[in-house]
């Protein structure tokens, strides 16, 4: 049975809690001196006990990053950002890395049992015979535990934080890292490479079908720091991995800023389907507080019939700058984009996808569903690219808008760049409104307005939902309900 | 079970009902017929409560509740259910999930229990199969490509699930050619019983051929202006709405 | 952070420095400018030759000038047309069939020529005179409308025109009166050795339910370089209508860069269509700004380029008020090296509720070479509106193709009978008949003139 059938009494059953993962976990934790110079770089590289090429690569960046303006472009508006007005490090503090789950601090467990995140090896496998998802937890900087390492291990397959893959698989980071995304690339992606602390590091050998979803669920805690996650996941040639990433915060009066970089990796005919539930704080309805979210994901399909699938449904954060791409260079590649983007109250979101297609016969698809609500400004900003030796590259967007409220904005911002005559592009693009007939269709049915809104958004949405593996799918779902609280009647 | 009194109604300040007085009894049908414009429309669109219908004088109390004071879902809830002339397309939903989701909005309504998936599933099929209609219209979504016969029926088979105390029909026939008709009607006709009513509003006696009425109304210039048995409709049919004159030039 | 560039801030900038030459020449000859002396229009002159100078020409870094570099335009010293040369009436290429007895005017080189003008009869109510003759007989008319008629006072192009501006077209309707026939104005560009810029100004007021037809028809005689950077500006008020279209066939070394501002009133009619085939770099700009409700606006235009030409087409279409409906469909064509440029915007203000705006582009690449940018956007404000676009790239339908051969039809003619069916289905856009027929034969002679097949 479709997923999208469980939406409304889900709904209803969450509709009291407002941003339920509100709540601060109260844990000790040592933190780095407030502010960034190449003393809290060092300082970050000499607590992950890292060698010195990571160490110098760092200090390019932050170095080059200097030189760096911030971006203006995108469809946002927001204070000015104090870079030296943050912690820039913090971890929760033990002595060593916990060797197993037991070692945990408690607090900590308590907090991802408190989101719904299985920790808990044994508590997970006392009811299922094959478990379906391994966990990397990263708690404000640093990854905390991950789950399942020994059954993916006989598979060959890397499941760690990256912090671990510099000490375990040097020669996998080294290779890899900054090779989709390079330090330079932009102001966020700089600045991450320069301080990233954690994140988690995915290998898929040869010809191996990952046998779990492979999930990281982000947590920023600590007050006034910046989190700067950084992953990478390379699928070798022939595998095939699904990962899944969810993120949430305290609720706060302050902005925290996020800059996140992702880099993905497929060789000849491997596939990576990379998901995202993206619930940061979104900061109240008056616009207080929030996450700014600044996040550069890329995937590069390296191989010949490779294949990268972004799903995501950004509901969360103040402000949303993020545009995960797809660098088509084998033959054959494919490049997939499904994104559902809500934003309600002040709630800004600047983001969509860049499809290049490189190689010969490279296909892409973009499907994105803006919903815009309260006084937000939703913008879809995408590039699709044709380069001259793609012959036969074929792309098809897709971007719908859906405006509830008249003191909101949704726009749409496609660039499309041709150089290939045998390739075709497709675009379309539409604007419409919950449509006052649906509504009292609904209601006439006995559906609440809100529950009619949100089973018309998920309706609106489904296309895209549809693609997120059940767990999240779920999930998902009640998020488009509670994101829209309070934008009817 | 339904009672209006002096029931009059505005839309964008234009009045359409003049003072409509109404009483539908449990286990009787009855027929609201009239000339276009007369504001049969308008009738079932007030008593659903829809935005945009405003009551400036009147009355209707539904099992004993004021109607009017009510918000939509609270009337659904209630058993108070509108077949839509023209249904409404909801991309994305497919009809089961709508289905499930009114269904148990209700029973929460009623204060009953909801039903699981399995529950539904069965309760469901088995509706489905009595209405002639294919699983696979309920996989689709709600009205979304359905023909005007499909989205009629699709309204019965609504009704058949969500089970209300009181059915209002407007325009059901029309869109429909004779054979969807046929089975409209009998999917309206197995729903008849001593503890339901409905109202069928509709313009031509044709549809009264197969869901015959206890009593027929004819709305005109806003108001019931003649009421009588099953055979006022034949009568209409045969001399047209013209003795209501003024309302049909409106 | 602090910006590392504060040391260079006395020098000039690299835009600056673009303009420097235009500055200078200002100086040169704004006294012998047709109306130099009106007050008025002397400060707009200063104006703009002052934010021409701030500014230079755009640069790709700018947004709206992202896909097209004037860089070769600005690196060129142009300087305005001195000599009156001559043209016989025989030589001079016209669009509108003479049987239709248009209300013809000619420009050479950006100046109104007397000699070369059929303008006929026109109705009571209706002035229809070259620019700097209005400056002297209808100066209060001019002085109402010239500059005034966009809400915002525009980029360097129409800075720099309004520097410059020494003649043009002015149309002018009084309430109620209806032109039968069609206006041509034929703006006729001659290459010399000296590369040479104009910068003519058309001025349109359409009074209250008025209507005209008229059709701009750039062209270039020669093969010479010239600059032509038209401003175009139109007020069409409650109910008027408006068909504008335009055949821009400029010189192979020319640079066309043209801005259109109009502003339509409640219950008005707009359409422009835009033929682009000439030129080595066109840039066709469009900004109606729908401020009356009502209000229909249908922007729409074929573009054929080949070689190494670059067309840039931009609309801005800005929904202000409730219930305006906006359309646009333009459709391309583009071989050799060339490369062309679509940018569309709708924006849909926060109190144009009920507003239904449609875009359409679609671009045929006939050679490996060719490119397309394409960039339709939607900003919306409103909740209750109709906002759509569309846009593709790609190239002949093989099925087509196959299935004309297999009819029969050699592959050359099957390609030139698909792309004339592709560029005309555009033409259809255009609501005057015999305009369309004869843009229609002008793709037909374009496809003729033996582009080198694929």
């Amino acid at each position: 049975m479709a997923a999208t059938v469980e939406t409304a009494e889900t709904v209803r059953a969450v509709t009291e809690q407002k941003y339920k993962y509100g709540f601060y976990t109260d844990i000790e934790a040592e933190t780095a001196p407030k502010g960034l110079d190449e003393t809290t770089i060092r300082f970050i590289s000499a607590k992950k006990d890292e060698p010195e090429w990571l160490l110098e690569w760092r200090l390019k960046a932050y170095r080059h990053w200097l030189e760096m303006e911030e971006p203006k472009w995108a469809k946002l508006g927001y204070p000015e950002i104090d870079y030296q007005d943050a912690y820039y490090y913090s971890a929760p503090k033990t002595t060593n890395k916990p060797k197993s789950l037991d070692e945990v601090d408690p607090e900590l467990l308590k907090t991802y049992e408190k989101l719904g995140i299985p920790l808990r090896e044994q508590e997970i496998l006392a009811g299922v015979e094959n478990p379906s998802i391994a966990v990397d937890a990263v708690f404000d900087s640093v990854s905390v535990a991950t789950t399942f390492k020994k059954k993916l291990e006989e598979k060959g397959v890397i499941f760690c934080s990256i912090s671990e893959a510099v000490r375990t698989h040097p020669e996998l980071v080294r290779k890899y890292l900054g090779s989709v995304v390079p330090y330079s690339d932009n102001f966020f992606a700089c600045l991450n490479s320069a301080v990233f602390t954690d994140g988690s590091f995915v290998y898929i050998p040869k010809g191996v079908r990952c046998p779990m979803e492979l999930s990281t669920y982000f947590r920023i805690n600590a007050k006034n720091t910046g989190q700067f996650e950084r992953t990478l996941i390379i699928a070798d040639e022939g595998s095939y991995v699904s990962y899944l990433e969810g993120c949430t915060a305290p609720q706060r009066d302050e902005n925290q800023l996020h800059a996140a970089v992702v880099e993905l990796v497929t060789l000849d005919d491997a596939q990576i389907k990379y998901s995202t539930v993206q619930n940061w704080y979104p900061g109240d309805e008056n616009g207080k507080g929030g996450i700014f979210n600044f996040v550069t994901k890329r995937g590069a399909c390296r191989g010949r019939n490779s294949k990268i699938s972004w799903t995501q449904v950004e509901t969360g954060s103040a402000i949303t700058w993020k545009y995960p791409s797809c660098i088509l260079q084998g033959d054959n590649s494919v490049g997939e984009f499904y994104s559902v983007a809500i934003t309600n109250n002040m709630q800004q979101a600047d983001t969509g996808t860049k499809m290049i297609h490189i190689g010969k016969n490279t296909r892409s698809t973009i499907v994105s569903k803006g919903i815009s609500a309260g006084r937000a400004q939703n913008t879809y900003r995408g590039l699709v690219k044709i380069l001259p030796r793609a012959e036969g590259a074929r792309n098809f967007t897709q971007c719908d808008s859906l405006l509830i409220g008249d003191k909101c904005g949704a726009h749409t911002v496609p660039y499309i760049e041709s150089r290939n005559r045998t390739a075709r592009v497709e675009h379309e693009a539409t604007t419409a409104k919950i449509s006052e007939d649906q509504l009292f269709y609904c209601r006439q049915r006995g559906l609440s307005a809100e529950d009619s809104v949100s089973l018309i958004v998920n309706g609106f949405c489904k296309q895209v939902l549809q693609e997120l593996p059940m767990e999240f799918a779920v999930e998902a779902q009640k998020l488009v309900g509670i994101s829209l609280e309070g934008s009817v009647g | 079970m339904l009672e209006i009194k002096n029931l009059h109604a505005t839309v964008d300040g234009k009045p359409i009902l003049k003072g409509v007085d109404l009483i539908v009894p449990a286990g009787e049908v009855h027929a609201i017929m009239g000339p276009n414009g007369a504001g049969k429309s308008t009738l079932s669109y007030v008593l659903a409560g829809r935005e945009g219908y405003e009551v400036t004088e009147g009355t209707a109390t539904f099992r004993g509740r004021d109607l009017l004071a009510m918000e939509p879902e609270e009337r659904a809830a209630a058993g108070m259910f509108l077949a839509f002339q023209y249904p409404v397309e909801i991309p994305g939903v497919t009809n089961m999930t709508f289905l499930k989701t009114a269904l148990n909005a209700l029973r929460k309504g009623r204060g009953e229990k909801e039903l699981d998936a399995m529950q539904f599933l069965k309760l469901v099929r088995a509706k489905t199969k009595e209405l002639g209609m294919s699983e696979e219209m309920l996989k689709r979504a709600v009205n979304v490509g359905f023909s005007g016969g499909e989205k009629k029926r699709n309204e019965v088979l609504q009704m058949a699930v969500l089970d209300p105390a009181f059915c209002l029909l407007d325009e059901t026939d029309s869109g429909l050619d004779i054979d969807a008709l046929r089975i409209v009607a009998d999917g309206v006709n197995a729903l008849r019983g001593p503890d339901r009513a409905m109202l069928v509003i509709t313009h031509y006696q044709r549809l009264l051929d197969y869901i015959v009425p206890d009593k027929v109304h004819v709305l005109a210039g806003g108001r019931i202006a003649r009421t009588g048995g099953k055979e006022l409709a034949l009568e209409l049919e045969e001399k047209g709405y013209a003795e209501f004159g003024a309302a049909e030039a409106a | 952070m602090t910006t590392t560039s504060t040391a260079q801030s006395s020098a000039q900038s690299p835009a600056q420095s673009s303009a420097q030459p235009y500055l200078d020449q200002h100086g040169r000859i704004a006294d012998d400018l047709p109306g130099a002396g009106l007050p008025w229009l002397d400060r707009l002159r200063l104006e703009g030759i002052g934010r021409f100078s701030r500014s230079g020409f755009p640069t790709t870094r700018t947004e709206a000038w992202k896909y097209t570099n004037l860089r070769d335009l600005a690196r060129t010293a142009f300087v305005p047309a001195a000599t009156k040369p001559t043209i016989g009436l025989d030589l001079l290429p016209t669009v509108v069939p003479s049987g239709e007895s248009p209300h013809r005017l000619v420009f050479v080189d950006g100046r109104l020529r007397a000699d070369l003008c059929s303008v006929g009869d026109l109705p009571p109510g209706a002035i229809l005179t070259g620019l700097a003759a209005a400056l002297d007989r209808h100066p209060d008319l001019v002085a109402t409308h010239l500059g005034q008629v966009s809400p915002d006072e525009g980029g360097p192009m129409r800075a720099l025109n309004t520097a410059f501006l020494a003649d043009g077209l002015v149309l002018a309707l009084d309430p109620g009166v209806r032109l039968e026939r069609p206006v041509e104005a034929v703006f006729v560009g001659i290459g010399a050795e000296q590369p040479t810029m104009h910068h003519p100004r058309v001025l349109i007021v359409a009074g209250r339910g008025s209507e005209a037809t008229v059709v701009e028809h750039h062209v270039g005689l020669g093969t010479g370089a010239y600059f032509s950077n038209v401003v175009t500006e139109a007020v069409v008020e409650d109910g008027a209508r408006l068909h504008h279209y335009k055949i821009q066939a400029e010189g192979a070394e020319a640079f066309h860069v043209s801005t259109l501002v109009a502003r339509l009133g409640a219950e008005a009619s707009y359409d422009n269509f835009v033929l682009t085939m000439g030129g080595r770099l066109s840039r066709n700009e469009l900004r109606p700004f729908l401020g009356g409700s009502g209000t229909e606006c249908r922007l729409s235009g074929a573009y054929m380029v080949s070689g190494t030409q670059h067309a840039d087409t931009t609309t801005v279409i800005d929904h202000a008020v409730p219930r305006c409906t906006s359309r646009e469909v333009y459709k391309g064509v583009i071989d050799g090296a060339a490369r062309a440029v679509f940018q569309g915007k709708i924006i849909v203000r926060p109190d144009a509720q009920k507003t239904d705006g449609y875009q359409l582009n679609r671009a045929l690449l006939l050679s490996d070479a060719a490119e397309i940018d394409s960039k339709p956007e939607l900003e919306i404000y409103a909740d209750d509106v109709k906002c759509s676009h569309g846009a593709t790239a790609g190239e002949l339908d093989d099925d087509q193709l196959f299935y004309l051969r297999a009819r029969g039809i050699d592959a050359a003619s099957a390609r030139n009978l698909l792309v004339a069916a592709f560029l005309l289905e555009a033409l259809d856009e255009i609501r005057v008949e015999t305009v369309r027929d004869a843009f229609a034969d002008r793709v037909r002679d374009w496809l003729a003139a033996g582009r080198p097949t694929v």
